[in-house]
Formats: structure tokens, C-alpha cells, sequence
């Protein structure tokens, strides 16, 4: 056995992909989000139930529902991401998978993004699947459905990737929930703004290419950024 | 201060810290601290609660910056090879970095994926080698401390590292355990590899010279 292990050192270390490495993190995380189904479920029923409130709230009424839906619903998917953000980071942290992740040869910031990536397809994913749905219970017209939905898979990537930054920032901290949302809210304005404005402004048939344009260049920038300061940002939480 | 394998002390040391100056809060830790870590050596770092011996092996493995000092892997800056030494470095702490929801073969196999090498023996194997291939399918979550504990320093045989950084590995063990990852541990610094341990029991290796370092 000692003659077995002596072999090991003296093979070349070959580089395995840091493709693998982020692949390996991708499925290990959804792996762990189908065994806990609570911790994702949650905000899609906060999203569902607040959404499904305001008709009951303010009025039945088509017309008025109309008015209020975008932003309803906007308002709602950032609340619900930002509620399920605290959950990106913390049981990695809690039980030292976190520390396991940075000692990794492979960049950190490729294998904080597979996070990010994980957790969009449980969380930001599902909630863009309801949304047909709420929209219908708000009265929006087809039109304005689809570019609701294309806001959607161009924002809720960015609110991910943003608010990985402050989830990472505030993983070891006590009161990190009102926290985070403190840091990562007005990160989300721009956000907000251009994709609420897009919705109204398809449903009054001006062209919202302009807006949409916004949204994707928001999320490209984002895509770029984001990864290497969260990963610095996690460095250094566990100092 | 440190002891040196007396077989080694005319190579260069595998991993070499020069000068590290340690602070929590607003305390010293410890100030001025050098040591070196050769192949072929096992160093118990020894010292009262508090006396900063988690952060010193934090720092040599780049999870806790030093406020002063360097550290060298193979005679080199480690900031300047960080990826060579990460891929050599193998650290188990006092988070065990085990999934509950993932079983021990699960588990493994992240720690192998994040590897920057070919595996040095599979999952399958090393939990085998720790007595743990009756559980091999059960999440984390139900095996015991000492079982979990296992499971993390799996990871060890996995990763095929050459440096082992062990913060308290006997805890929660039995003593057959503690023989048993004390003969892996021999089995490892026999075969050219290193390891720097804190432990408050004591550490029997039998075969092998263990040296000691006191942190004051």
C-alpha cells in the first residue's frame, strides 16, 4: 500500500477543467436543492401568495389590475429573490464547504458562478414558469405577458448575480437578512425601472427594444463583474 | 524552536513560513513565527486554547491572511503559485465541509471534482479504507460525529495531496479510529508526504518521528 501511494506523488499532476470542477458544483447544488425543496419552494409561495393578495387589496377591477401588474409582479419576483438569496452561501458556510470551495485550485470566481447558475434554475426559473399564471389572474394582455416574461429571463439572472455579491458580504454575519437587503436593494433600482417601464410601455404599444436593451446590457455586465467580486467578497467573510 | 527530521534538514522544505504576525480582534496571536514543514515529517503543532494554533493553519493554507510574513511552497511565494499549492494542499478543519443532505459517496466526489488532479484513489475506496463502507449510501446527516469526521478526512486519501493540514482529525474519533487515521497518517509521511496536525490528545505514530512546535 505504501509502495501504491508513493506512486502518487510521483505521477504528474494532471490538470482536470475547471469545467468539471463547475459542473461538479452545478449538480451537487441542484442535488441539494431537490433534497431540501423548502428552502427554494418558499419564495415561489411568497411569490405566488403576495401577487395573488392585490387583487383582493385594491380591486378586482380588469382595468386597474392591468395598471398595477407590472410593477406587482416585479416587485414581488425581486422580494422573492432577495428572500431566497440568503440561502445561496449559508449552509456552504455553516458547514465548511465554503472553505473547501476557496482551497480548490480551480478560480473561485468559475465555481461561485456555478452557484449562481444553480441557484437561478431553482429559484429565478420556477418563478418565471408561474408567471404566465399571475398574469393571467392581473388581467395582462398576451402582449404584455411575453414582454413581462422577457424582462423577467433578462433580470432575475442580474438580481442572482448582484445579489450573490451581498450574500457573500453578509454570509457570516448574525443579522445578514435585513442586511443584505439594505446593500443589494439599490443595486436593483436600474433593474426595476427599465423592466416595469417596458411592460407598461408594450401594453400602450410604444416599442420597448430600447428598454429591453437595457435590461440584456444590465445582465451582460453583471455575467462579468459579478463572479470575481463575489468571490472576493467570500474571501474575505471567512477571514 | 521547531523540531526537523533529521533526514531532510539539507533539503528545502516544502512549505516554509517566514515571520508570520497573527491578529485577532484587536490581541496578537503570535509575532515573528518561522517554521518549516519538510517531506518525510509530521509536526504536532502543540499549545494552550487560545494560543492561535487554528489561525496559524488558517494562514499556511490561505484562508486567513497573515498581517506579516511570507510563506513559501517549494521555495516559492505561494501568492505566486497558488494554484501548484492548492492542488498539494489537503485541509481539514473544524467545519468538516460535509454535505448532510449528500451521502458519503456524494460527498466525496465533490471533493474530487474540485480537485485539480486525477483522483488519487476513489470514493469508494478511501471510505472503505476509513470503515465506513456499510454507510457509504446514507446521507451525512445520520452518521455520527466520529462517522462524519471520517468522511472528512476521506477526503484526504482522495485528494491525493501531499501536504495534509489537520485541525483536531481525533476529534470525536474511537480509539481504533484515532490508530487507524494515525496509521494513515504514517502511511502518508512514509511516502514522501507531510503533515502538520493540532490535536489535544496524544498523538501516538508509530514508525515515524513525530516532531513538535509550541505555540506561546
Amino acid at each position: 500500500m505504501v509502495e501504491a501511494s508513493h506512486k502518487l506523488y510521483v505521477k504528474k499532476a494532471v490538470p482536470a477543467s475547471a469545467w468539471r470542477a463547475c459542473l461538479q458544483v452545478l449538480r451537487r447544488d441542484l442535488l441539494l436543492s431537490l433534497r431540501r425543496r423548502s428552502e427554494f419552494s418558499n419564495p415561489l409561495f411568497f411569490y405566488v401568495i403576495v401577487v395573488s393578495l392585490f387583487p383582493l387589496a385594491i380591486s378586482p377591477a380588469p382595468k386597474t389590475l392591468q395598471m398595477i401588474a407590472p410593477g406587482v409582479i416585479w416587485v414581488a419576483a425581486l422580494l422573492a429573490t432577495l428572500l431566497a438569496l440568503e440561502h445561496l452561501f449559508r449552509s456552504d458556510y455553516d458547514d465548511g464547504s465554503l472553505e473547501q470551495l476557496v482551497l480548490s485550485p480551480h478560480p473561485l470566481a468559475a465555481l461561485v458562478f456555478a452557484k449562481v447558475v444553480a441557484h437561478w434554475l431553482v429559484t429565478g426559473l420556477p418563478l418565471l414558469l408561474l408567471t404566465p399564471m399571475l398574469a393571467m389572474f392581473l388581467h395582462l394582455s398576451a402582449q404584455q405577458t411575453s414582454i413581462l416574461l422577457l424582462t423577467l429571463f433578462l433580470g432575475t439572472p442580474t438580481l442572482s448575480l448582484l445579489g450573490a455579491v451581498g450574500a457573500a458580504l453578509t454570509v457570516g454575519l448574525r443579522n445578514r437578512g435585513l442586511l443584505l437587503a439594505l446593500l443589494i436593494l439599490p443595486l436593483y433600482i436600474p433593474v426595476l425601472i427599465f423592466a416595469v417601464a417596458s411592460v407598461v410601455n408594450a401594453g400602450v404599444g410604444v416599442v420597448v427594444t430600447g428598454q429591453l436593451a437595457v435590461l440584456g446590457a444590465l445582465c451582460v455586465l453583471a455575467l462579468c463583474l459579478t463572479p470575481v467580486t463575489t468571490a472576493a467578497a467570500l474571501k474575505v467573510t471567512l477571514t | 524552536m521547531n523540531g526537523q527530521n533529521n533526514i531532510n534538514t539539507e533539503v528545502a522544505p516544502l512549505l516554509n513560513a517566514q515571520n508570520l504576525l497573527c491578529e485577532r480582534g484587536e490581541r496578537v496571536l503570535f509575532a515573528n513565527l518561522s517554521l518549516s514543514l519538510y517531506a518525510h515529517q509530521a509536526l504536532h503543532v502543540r499549545g494552550v486554547n487560545g494560543s492561535g494554533k487554528t489561525s496559524l493553519l488558517r494562514i499556511l493554507c490561505g484562508l486567513l491572511p497573515a498581517v506579516e510574513g511570507e510563506i513559501y511552497w517549494c521555495g516559492r511565494d505561494v501568492r505566486h503559485c497558488q494554484h501548484e499549492y492548492r492542488a498539494q494542499l489537503a485541509y481539514v478543519g473544524h467545519k468538516s465541509g460535509i454535505k448532510a443532505e449528500l451521502t458519503a459517496q456524494e460527498n466525496l466526489r465533490t471533493a474530487q471534482m474540485l480537485l485539480a488532479h486525477a483522483p488519487a484513489c476513489s470514493p469508494t475506496d478511501a471510505l472503505d479504507r476509513l470503515g465506513l463502507a456499510n454507510v457509504i449510501n446514507l446521507p451525512c446527516g445520520l452518521l455520527s460525529a466520529g462517522q462524519q469526521q471520517r468522511v472528512a478526512l476521506a477526503r484526504l486519501l482522495v485528494s491525493g495531496a501531499r501536504v495534509w493540514i489537520l485541525d483536531e482529525p481525533f476529534t470525536a474519533l474511537d480509539q481504533n479510529i484515532v490508530a487507524l487515521v494515525s496509521a494513515l497518517i504514517v502511511e502518508h509521511v512514509q511516502a514522501g508526504g507531510a503533515v502538520m496536525l493540532t490535536s489535544h490528545q496524544v498523538v501516538a505514530l508509530p514508525g515515524i518521528e513525530l516532531n513538535y512546535f509550541t505555540l506561546n
